[in-house]
């Protein structure tokens, strides 16, 4: 019973989602790729986070350099957009072993500041490596061509580029969902509950958080990946820190127990930035101060809030 | 030969106040066990407020140099009491990510109180200049003053640690906050002191850097790195560690700066790297990984 109602609401959730650009104005569909493409880097945030207990304060970098492969790739070579998104996966993989491999050698405080000081390496060198990234201004000025060999899509269009979006996003997060509902995700959560336990237990922690960190990096990188041609531009503050802090305040916002959590708290904070950055530039103060809050008195998210709330209404 | 005593100094004046800082980053995770992600913004209100007394109230450095980070203790206390005792005593993710809310919120607070541009602080009169050094090495008397400040505040530090009741309390309670309790200390207090001890020492940092380095809104990521990297070095929680880090990296910054300008940026978090592949926890620190 329970199920065939969440079915119900996700279905109903994905037609909406899927009929939007044909029933709301232009403004909106930019917020619902900006959501969409923010959902997956927060759930794949999450995916370290809620799912495997580690706190990243990094994880900008994989979408970072997602964005930078597909505008160089753009750019230069002149690839189909599905060719720039397999790269970026393979990009965000790669630079989350690295960085992984010498971040969850020790515990969760060590974790984070790890993971914030070689997020912080990646945004320096992108910074500073002018001949290839351009510095502080970045890369603009590449076009999107086709989507895969031979198909054109005319993804120029912002509407088409949503629904490419939309589709993207949908098969990535089914993916996701199924490598958290599998065995590899139940070793994940019992890690998170207890890692001596799991230790003891005859797994190798460490070998299961670096693969967790792995796949989180992909699929980060994957979402910088639909981000860079939707802001046409990859530029050095999608490295930065306070970019890392954005799928932080999305999980917590939407709740880090829910694999939908993080896309629920994509939608609030996008519509939130919205709305605030209209009569005031200090988005920055606004974010740190939900995030204190948030933590201090609402630690299960919105979400969470809401489902205890519906649950006890009908138990 | 010059070049090299120059680089040498200037590694000990890079690194001495980076002890300072990464000391208070440690002896908050000692006595806490929260790592202060927002140390750094402390950094660098310190270094706005002693810029503000110098520069726009007029008054003499070394006013500012005792006020200031009093000024960045009294804030760190409101801190303490306002927002981080309501996660004592929760899982330390919590705490972590609480300080990295005040990192977001201090940074934005100092964007919209100074603005984003570029200050500079003059150094006072008393230490304008430069000296001559035997040898032929030519250096700012400035450098020389920080490196005198660091080294005061090492001799100081240890005698607080090793020869005060203040500083065996403190060492009792990050041993073991209930044990501590239970003989009686107020182990609250000590918990918001060595709170704000280490928010006034970051500002200490923050004011003497002010005269050496520019002051701009970036200035405290920067810094938190820094010190993020001389912990790792020296291993997290351990005195000699941060000194040890501290050293290592102001070394790897002097003579990285000069022999390998093409990627001294990288450098540090190459040393990193390697002491986390050899020594997980640290030159200094204890316990197997």
């Amino acid at each position: 019973m329970k199920n065939a109602i969440v079915l119900i609401v996700l279905a109903a959730v994905l037609a909406g989602l899927v009929a939007l650009p044909w029933v709301a104005p232009y403004f909106y569909i930019f917020l619902g790729t900006e959501v969409l493409i923010l959902g997956l880097f927060a759930a794949s945030f999450n995916l370290v986070f809620g799912y495997s207990g580690m706190l990243s304060f990094g994880h900008a970098a994989f979408y970072g350099i997602g964005a930078y492969a597909t505008a160089l790739i753009l750019l230069h070579l002149e690839w189909p957009f599905l060719a720039c998104l397999v790269v970026a996966m393979g990009a965000g993989a790669l630079l989350a072993l690295v960085i992984g491999f010498l971040s969850v050698r020790l515990d969760e405080v060590y974790f984070a500041m790890l993971t914030l000081a070689f997020g912080m390496m990646v945004f320096a060198v992108a910074h500073q490596w002018r001949s290839v990234t351009n510095g502080s201004d970045g890369i603009a000025g590449f076009m999107l061509g086709d989507f895969a060999p031979g198909v054109d899509w005319s993804l120029g269009d912002p509407a088409v580029y949503y629904h490419v979006v939309l589709g993207v996003v949908v098969v990535a997060a089914a993916v996701l969902y199924l490598i958290c509902r599998s065995s590899f995700g139940l070793i994940l959560r019992a890690i998170r509950q207890n890692p001596e336990r799991v230790s003891f237990c005859g797994l190798d922690v460490r070998r299961y958080r670096l693969a967790a960190f792995t796949v989180a990096g992909a699929f980060a990188g994957l979402s910088g990946a639909l981000m860079a041609p939707f802001l046409r531009v990859a530029s050095p503050e999608m490295l930065h820190w306070s970019m890392s802090a954005e799928p932080v305040l999305m999980s917590i916002l939407g709740g880090t127990g829910y694999f939908l959590g993080p896309f629920f708290g994509a939608a609030i904070f996008v519509l939130l930035e919205s709305w605030i950055t209209g009569f005031t530039d200090a988005w920055m103060l606004v974010l740190g101060v939900m995030l204190a809050l948030m933590v201090m008195f609402f630690r299960r998210g919105v979400l969470g809030t809401l489902l205890d709330w519906v649950q006890g209404n009908h138990d | 030969m010059t070049a090299f005593f120059t680089a040498l100094l200037n590694s000990l004046d890079i690194g001495l106040l980076l002890f300072v800082i990464a000391v208070g980053l440690n002896i908050v995770f000692g006595v806490l066990n929260v790592i202060n992600f927002a140390h750094g913004a402390l950094y660098m209100i310190g270094a706005y407020l002693g810029f503000s007394l110098i520069a726009m109230l007029g008054w003499p450095f070394w006013a500012a140099l005792i006020v200031a980070p009093l000024g960045v203790a009294a804030l760190a206390v409101v801190l303490d009491r306002l927002v981080l005792r309501f996660i004592y005593g929760r899982e330390i993710t919590d705490s972590l990510l609480l300080t990295f809310a005040l990192l977001l919120v201090l940074n934005e607070s100092v964007r919209m109180i100074w603005g984003s541009g570029i200050h500079v602080v003059e150094p006072p009169a008393l230490l304008a200049g430069t000296l001559d050094l035997p040898g032929g090495v030519r250096y700012p008397v400035y450098n020389l003053f920080v490196i005198g400040v660091g080294l005061a505040m090492l001799a100081g530090l240890w005698a607080l640690f090793n020869r005060s009741r203040v500083g065996r309390i403190m060492r009792a309670a990050s041993l073991d906050a209930d044990m501590a309790k239970a003989l009686g200390i107020n182990t609250r207090l000590v918990v918001t002191g060595a709170f704000a001890f280490g928010a006034w020492l970051a500002a200490v940092g923050g004011v003497v850097a002010a005269p050496m380095r520019a002051i701009d809104p970036g200035m405290g990521d920067k810094i938190i790195i820094e010190s993020f990297i001389v912990v790792v070095i020296g291993g997290l929680g351990s005195f000699p560690g941060a000194l040890i880090g501290a050293l290592v990296l102001g070394a790897i910054h002097a003579f990285g700066g000069r022999y390998f300008p093409e990627v001294n940026m990288v450098l540090p978090f190459i040393g990193m790297a390697l002491v986390l592949l050899v020594k997980p926890n640290g030159l200094m620190g204890k316990g197997a990984a």
